[in-house]
């Protein structure tokens, strides 16, 4: 997740992530992290504290003014087998989540022209 | 770069664009055709592995009569690589079939466990791919290049973050100038039959 500044909302990690910012802490399906009490509000976070508290990289670009908070780690790619959200966009750019295929069985096929 | 085989192919099923390479960081993949399967409930029942729905050209490809030394050898390691099409398409028509009947419907806790080990070193990496695929869209190459570098050197065995950035300087991922590998020299120090790992079905 590309960061201009620190501020991480709280929509957008949840979007990218998965990980929602709750009263009781930073929540993933059933698991829940405690975050330090001025960790955040407003409903943001700030990314070094998610870092730190879940396992994900921080990487800074300071030439470009940049960070990029990467994946947690520490476990497996798939920290569930729940499928995570996932929204890409078609050729003509309109957005297609995959959960909008809940219902059937889908076969997620990852290629590239190279 | 995708256009033309989407368009050309004109499938029934959505075709989507993923620029920052999420489903690297998201599933785990690594390199290309890799699937995922995904039952009615949303539950994933078989992590990545490659996905070949037949039989590729490059099993069978010839060495052309005027081929370079290096497109002679690059042919003959694409004939080496290991791929599995008709076990991997039959075992998913019997998902298909049964669904969690099916004995290639992996129970969860073995979707999670065959899923990639996701070190801090991996998981800086999918952040390094990101800034460069950042970069490289603003049609900022220095910087795009500096940060491919790093999820290189922090993932190698990563072929989706290598195989872009070799083939946004040079289609055929050779060698150049910006990078310390390219796609033959890497295949060929791993072995091609380890390319692809045997599938587990």
């Amino acid at each position: 997740m590309i960061l201009a500044s620190l501020r991480v909302e709280s929509a957008e990690l949840e979007q990218r992530t998965g990980w929602s910012l709750k009263p009781e802490g930073a929540c993933k399906e059933d698991r829940c992290v405690l975050l330090p009490a001025d960790g955040g509000g407003d409903g943001a976070i700030d990314a070094r504290v998610l870092a730190e508290r879940l396992g994900m990289p921080l990487v800074h670009d300071a030439a470009n003014g940049l960070w990029c908070l990467g994946p947690e780690s520490g476990g497996r790619a798939l920290t569930s087998a729940r499928a995570p959200e996932l929204t890409l966009p078609a050729l003509d750019g309109t957005p297609f989540g995959l959960s909008s295929l809940r219902g059937t069985k889908v076969l997620l096929l990852a290629w590239s022209s190279w | 770069m995708v256009r033309p085989w989407i368009e050309a192919a004109n499938p029934e099923h959505p075709s989507l664009i993923d620029q920052a390479h999420l489903v690297d960081e998201l599933f785990g993949i690594v390199n290309v055709p890799s699937g995922v399967w995904i039952d009615e409930a949303g539950m994933i029942v078989r992590p990545p592995e490659t996905a070949y729905p037949k039989r590729p050209y490059f099993l069978d490809r010839e060495t052309p009569s005027d081929a370079t030394p290096r497109l002679a050898s690059r042919v003959a390691e694409g004939r080496k690589l290991r791929v599995e099409p008709e076990k991997y398409v039959a075992a998913l028509r019997d998902w298909v079939a049964h669904g969690s009947d099916s004995r290639f419907a992996l129970s969860p806790e073995e979707v999670v466990r065959r899923s990639r080990p996701r070190p801090m070193e991996e998981a800086t990496a999918a952040a390094h791919f990101e800034l460069g695929q950042h970069f490289h869209r603003l049609g900022r190459g220095d910087d795009a290049v500096r940060h491919f570098r790093m999820a290189h050197q922090l993932q190698p065995d990563n072929w989706t973050y290598k195989r872009q950035a070799w083939s946004l300087v040079d289609p055929d991922q050779g060698p150049t100038e910006l990078y310390e590998s390219d796609w033959l020299s890497d295949v060929q120090k791993i072995g091609a039959e380890n390319y692809y790992p045997r599938l587990e079905m």
